[in-house]
């Protein structure tokens, strides 16, 4: 053990200006224990844990502005109002977008994909259109795109991986083509935690004519996006996961495609007129945000962003990339443990499998000793597939981990290892 | 509350019949069959039965899943090989009463059920509950007639 201490990254001497244990005291509940041990929080990938300074904006929310937007003369709304139009200008910042109208409020990548889907998916897929996706999806971009097919008799075409786990790029090009309407792929895959090359994708697919579509939900938490330089048409993703309150996510989308873009649900706030015979439709971002939006979550999730901005988001993106190299470099120290993908580029994420032990007894064995992984298909079921495997332990790691949380991981699953021998 | 120690969950015998299921595999004779699938954990067990008479003449099983579900399909085909229908009956609502009583207190285990007891520990893991009862809850679906959907526990 002594050797590994010895190359564990340590933050104050790789990173100037990163005080790794404040920042872990801004995160309360990473102060609790779990089953007498103190939280090991290794599930970044599902959800992240809130700063104070989320929890507080969310308060005050309630305790200070809280009312409708968009919709009254009085103070309060007009509080709310600039406080929930204030975070969608956060976001596009966030994003790298030019324009803050060009960002919708949505529950999450999910609502994001979908709205794509419905809106902009149904006006321009037809019959004998394809719709590209690669074969490291979640499933969140990958159903959504299914029965848009389903419904207008259009093909899903799955760009095959490697056995590293990284997008043969080759069979991306080759399967692009003028039926190419729309290419989905993930920033990075939740399962994997392979980083595409999502430039490379967007000029190409752009090649052929395809809207870019970009699931982002363990991109933006973890590696710095600039829309503008990733070149793509739409980018998805969760507050919940990028260190906000769950609920809150957003989908940025190049202003002619919202433009062109026909309404996603009908109601309160996105409307210019209605009459019976007839509505004229706002103009984007409010077109897709009929009814009153979550308020306080986009809040948050702009208190998430200014949190995280104020941390730096290279700096933490480099300390968890630290972390993350430390843990795949020792993870195969650990007898039967063999990595579920080795992309070329990762983040965050890390899946392995023991052998003769299931992901889920290997879960158990980890929560006993206070260590939260997901186990299971990480909503990715054709990626097990694709590694023959119906399930694996996933670390997903976040700028508040220590390094003597790998120790930990690792010190459990020597334990699990012995115990299912 | 006390924290249940890892190993009242993984039992000596459960860790055995993990790692060396006892009837594993296909039953030739097998007069009915079912399947069964734990969506949550990807459990997925196939259930083979030779029923003769009023009685459990054979049983076997297939499938892959976690410890606890592998331990309890194995240690139940154990359980349940040469008795009659109608005891079986009563050995799966002793093991559902076993596995899903109240955590941390005071359970009686039947006598009959015998070896199925190192089940208990199960009952303060609720997630994994639904492991141990998906080889009995398929059963019930062998018994009933091997529905053609899988059984689910979800």
């Amino acid at each position: 053990m002594a050797a590994a201490a010895e190359r564990a990254p340590q933050p104050n001497e790789a990173l100037p200006g990163f005080d790794l244990e404040r920042v872990r005291a801004d995160f309360p509940i990473l102060a609790r224990r779990v089953h007498g041990r103190p939280l090991v929080y290794l599930d970044n990938a599902a959800t992240t844990q809130k700063p104070r300074a989320v929890l507080a904006a969310i308060a005050r929310v309630y305790e200070e502005s809280c009312s409708n937007v968009a919709r009254g003369v009085h103070t309060l709304s007009q509080e709310a109002t600039a406080l929930y139009e204030g975070a969608r200008a956060t976001v596009a910042r966030f994003l790298g977008a030019a324009d803050p109208c060009e960002v919708v409020f949505v529950r999450g990548t999910t609502e994001g994909i979908n709205l794509m889907a419905a809106a902009w998916g149904r006006a321009r897929v037809g019959a004998g259109d394809e719709v590209l996706v690669t074969g490291l999806e979640h499933h969140s971009n990958l159903v959504p795109w299914q029965m848009l097919c389903e419904e207008k008799g259009a093909r899903l075409v799955v760009v095959p991986i490697d056995d590293r786990g990284d997008v043969v790029m080759e069979e991306f090009e080759r399967l692009l083509s003028p039926r190419t309407k729309i290419a989905a792929v993930a920033h990075v895959s939740n399962a994997l935690g392979t980083v595409n090359p999502v430039r490379r994708m967007s000029d190409m697919a752009h090649a052929v004519g395809a809207t870019v579509v970009v699931d982002g939900a363990q991109g933006a938490p973890h590696l710095p996006v600039d829309v503008a330089a990733l070149g793509c048409d739409a980018y998805a993703f969760s507050g919940h996961k990028t260190y906000g309150p769950s609920g809150s996510g957003a989908l940025w989308a190049r202003r002619e495609l919202l433009e062109a873009m026909p309404p996603y649900q009908g109601g309160g706030g996105m409307i210019t007129s209605v009459t019976f015979e007839g509505t004229e439709f706002g103009p984007p971002p409010h077109r897709f945000e009929a009814g009153t939006p979550a308020i306080e979550a986009a809040v948050g999730l702009a208190a998430a962003i200014d949190y995280l901005e104020a941390i730096g988001r290279e700096r933490a993106a480099a300390w968890e990339q630290a972390l993350l190299d430390d843990a795949v470099a020792r993870l195969p120290e650990v007898p039967g443990l063999a990595l579920v993908g080795t992309p070329r580029r990762r983040a965050s994420v890390v899946s392995f499998t023991l052998a003769g032990a299931h992901p889920h007894d290997v879960g158990t064995v980890l929560d006993r000793r206070g260590i939260a992984v997901r186990a299971g298909h990480h909503c990715a079921q054709p990626v097990m597939e694709r590694f023959g495997v119906p399930a694996t332990t996933r670390a997903s790691f976040a700028f508040y981990n220590r390094p003597d949380e790998v120790d930990a991981l690792i010190a459990g699953l020597h334990e699990a290892a012995e115990l299912f021998a | 509350m006390t924290v249940a120690d890892l190993s009242d969950l993984y039992q000596e015998v459960i860790l055995d019949h993990n790692r060396r299921p006892r009837n594993f595999g296909e039953l030739p004779a097998a007069n009915r069959t079912a399947r069964g699938h734990n969506p949550l954990c990807g459990d997925k067990v196939t259930l083979f039965v030779q029923v003769a008479g009023d009685r459990v003449e054979d049983i076997a099983f297939q499938g892959s899943g976690c410890a606890i579900s592998m331990a309890a399909a194995s240690l139940m085909t154990e359980a349940l090989k040469g008795v009659p229908v109608e005891e079986a009956q009563s050995l799966f609502e002793g093991f559902h009463r076993l596995v899903t009583s109240r955590p941390g207190e005071p359970v009686e285990v039947p006598a009959e059920l015998g070896k199925l007891a190192v089940f208990a520990g199960v009952r303060d893991y609720p997630v994994r509950v639904k492991c141990a009862t998906l080889p009995w809850h398929t059963f019930n679906a062998a018994l009933a007639g091997g529905e053609a959907r899988p059984v689910s526990t979800e």
